[in-house]
């Protein structure tokens, strides 16, 4: 995984709240084996109107996400962040996220920063008087940043510290655990005998 | 000071503890299928990793395996190809696989109890959502990301953060003619989509206890929907009962250590939940949805609400979106709505109970000339009981079309989706914009409205037929 500490990109305002998973990529595309291609699939069902905001130039090649509260809610697939990943997002920025979505994001290396409403309101706000302006989304010091000036806005964000940390450092989960070997090889030697197992050694 | 259910069970998996760290848990029991699991089998391949613990995983085939003509070849290619590479990743790696016409084959969340594989106090994971299906055993289950189950593939474990513990507590009895479903979903209307973010959920009270495991697993399967972590049900005799005789089920001497232990699982006097919620049961009635989430229901006796009812701004705009995708009128009565398709099944309702309740109500009947019906058993042996009780007679006989076992429309990447605009009734657990099919919109019912709106054709309930016809002669 690539490190992340900081990265400054377009911004692109989805006024929408409760964006669950099947919105962000409809189960129709989930088909695909691999890990790459799913931009295509990325809000589809939106995709076709004229209006929706990633069919604006200016916001088309957007990299940082502003969507209201309950993003990514719903299904675990974790497609969603893979298509706004194929797409280009670096990170998303919401109230409140999904649980599932947003473990998913720190695995696969999304920052997803949880941000007060209001500082969502204000940069809908900003990124609509601007379309086309970048926000920063600051890792190392847990900022979000955009605009100059009198209007300029800066507020911090929450992710949790360990998330954070593999960010920055970009580890790999499994290698890490796969490091206290020994510790689930006597954690498996205390299991009782009766648990359940799925092959039987005949 | 005593400990909740789920602090019990969980502290009984932790392998490593540090501070400042999420804990190590050891899963026992890990469930594939072949939407969530290429990505992680590829993943293992390219780090030359295997399968920690291939007796502790399951695979079976579920999500857009069709549910006619199972006996043939896939007809779509790319279905074909996820459940071919499931095939192939299960093969080399060892992991046991039911698939398509294997007797034990079915939805992932309904072959596991059927098996006997989900017993209390374990730990159980699926690249799935509605994992909470199995807290209904008092087991911590939730769903996972296709990165987290590469990770329980290579290592058994998962790193994860300790939930904070909630109770929902629901009083008294459900009034008859009033289902585990109803209770769910009035829940979720009552808290919100959001409402059990962050929270491993207890729920308890007279009117859970009362259900039948069949319907805590429809309670619990739907915790998700309202954002919780988890949701699960302290065992007990109905828990113990459900489990004993199944074909992984402990044995002998290993059954009495069981259910020793199983006994100990259950919330102390003297534990402190961070949140509660209390609901009483006896005031539940009938409960649909009329938006695009599920927390967006009323019951069946109420109407369609007026945005401007909503304080939240977000809770206005999001009803406005909601009646505009789903083409209502605010102020329309639940009860007029008409209704193109029914379907029941899902993880959710697609037991052996739901069908025999569908039944019952259908007995008799013919479904509406201008709706469909479409009856999915969970799992083969869903399908297979329900023959043998006949059930499949009286299904065909009210028109209805009687399928194999899978997902089927609960998320429409099987042939059966609804088309831009049509209307259905569903007993599955979601009713988000698209999710039975592109524009189609999704009403989330109990099964007996499900049985009663395909018999009149609107939003019905049981109480709103007429007699049935009965045979003459007898
Ligand atoms: S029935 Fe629906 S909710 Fe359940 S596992 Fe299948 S797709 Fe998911």
């Amino acid at each position: 995984m690539d490190k992340f500490t900081t990265h400054t990109g377009v911004g692109v305002p989805l006024r929408r709240s409760n964006v669950d998973t099947d919105q962000i990529i409809p189960a129709v595309y989930l088909k695909r084996v691999t890990r790459a291609g799913f931009e295509d699939g990325l809000f589809a069902a939106w995709r076709n109107d004229p209006t929706f905001v990633l069919n604006n130039e200016a916001y088309a090649a957007g990299s940082v996400l502003v969507a209201g509260p309950d993003f990514g809610t719903g299904s675990s697939r974790e497609h969603a962040v893979w298509a706004l990943q194929n797409y280009g997002f670096k990170a998303v920025i919401s109230p409140r996220f999904g649980d599932i979505f947003r473990g998913n994001s720190g695995k696969a290396g999304l920052v997803a920063a949880q941000v007060d409403e209001k500082v969502v309101q204000r940069l809908w706000d900003h990124l609509e008087e601007h379309p086309g302006a970048t926000v920063t989304v600051d890792l190392e010091s847990r900022t979000v940043r955009a605009g100059e000036g009198v209007d300029a806005i800066e507020d911090s964000f929450d992710i949790d510290d360990y998330t954070r940390w593999r960010l920055l450092e970009g580890l790999d989960d499994i290698g890490i655990t796969l490091g206290n070997e020994a510790d689930i090889s006597s954690y498996e030697q205390t299991r009782p005998r009766w648990k359940p197992a799925t092959i039987h050694a005949s | 000071m005593g400990r909740t259910l789920s602090e019990k069970v969980w502290d009984e998996h932790v392998v490593r503890s540090n501070e400042g760290e999420p804990d190590l848990l050891y899963i026992d029991l890990h469930l594939i299928h072949e939407v969530t699991s290429p990505q992680a089998f590829d993943g293992l391949r390219l780090a030359g990793r295997t399968v920690r613990r291939p007796d502790l995983t399951l695979a079976t085939e579920d999500h857009n395996v069709p549910t006619i003509d199972w006996d043939k070849p896939i007809a779509d290619p790319v279905s074909k190809t996820q459940v071919d590479t499931l095939r192939r990743n299960t093969e080399e790696f060892g992991v046991r696989l039911h698939p398509l016409g294997d007797i034990e084959q079915g939805i992932v969340h309904i072959i596991g109890p059927q098996l006997g594989l989900t017993q209390p106090g374990m730990t159980i994971v699926c690249g799935d959502s509605h994992t909470s299906t199995h807290g209904a055993f008092g087991a911590i289950a939730f769903g996972i990301g296709t990165s987290e189950v590469e990770h329980v593939l290579a290592t058994q474990t998962l790193m994860q953060a300790k939930p904070k513990t909630m109770s929902v507590t629901i009083n008294g009895s459900l009034p008859p003619g009033v289902t585990a479903k109803d209770m769910v979903l009035t829940l979720i209307a009552h808290t919100g989509t959001g409402g059990g973010q962050g929270y491993i959920v207890e729920y308890r009270g007279q009117a859970i206890e009362e259900l039948s495991m069949e319907g805590r697993m429809t309670v619990c399967n739907m915790s998700i929907e309202w954002g919780a972590k988890a949701g699960l049900i302290a065992p007990d005799q109905t828990t113990f009962d459900y489990i004993e005789g199944r074909p992984e089920a402990p044995k002998g001497a290993d059954w009495d250590a069981a259910v020793a232990h199983w006994k100990s699982l259950v919330t102390d006097d003297d534990a402190v939940f961070d949140e509660e919620i209390v609901l009483d049961a006896s005031e539940m009635t009938p409960f649909v949805t009329w938006g695009t989430n599920p927390g967006q229901g009323v019951p069946l006796g109420g109407a369609v609400p007026f945005p401007e009812q909503f304080e939240d701004d977000q809770d206005r705009i999001a009803a406005e979106n909601a009646l505009r995708y789903m083409g209502l009128e605010a102020g329309t009565p639940m009860r007029e709505v008409k209704v193109d398709t029914v379907f029941i099944g899902s993880c959710t309702n697609g037991r052996i109970e739901d069908l025999r309740l569908a039944a019952e109500i259908l007995e008799g009947h013919k479904v509406d000339p201008n709706t469909r019906l479409l009856v999915v058993p969970g799992s083969v042996r869903v399908r297979l009981q329900a023959q043998e009780e006949g059930l499949d007679v009286i299904f065909k006989e009210a028109g209805a079309e009687w399928r194999g076992a899978g997902c089927s429309m609960c998320l429409g990447m099987n042939p059966d989706t609804l088309e831009p605009g049509e209307r259905s009734a569903s007993t599955s657990n979601r009713n988000f914009e698209g999710r039975q099919g592109k524009g189609g919109r999704t009403h989330l019912v109990s099964v007996p409205v499900a049985a009663a709106t395909a018999i009149r054709g609107t939003l019905s309930s049981p109480a709103d037929l007429e007699p049935a016809l009965t045979s003459t002669g007898s």
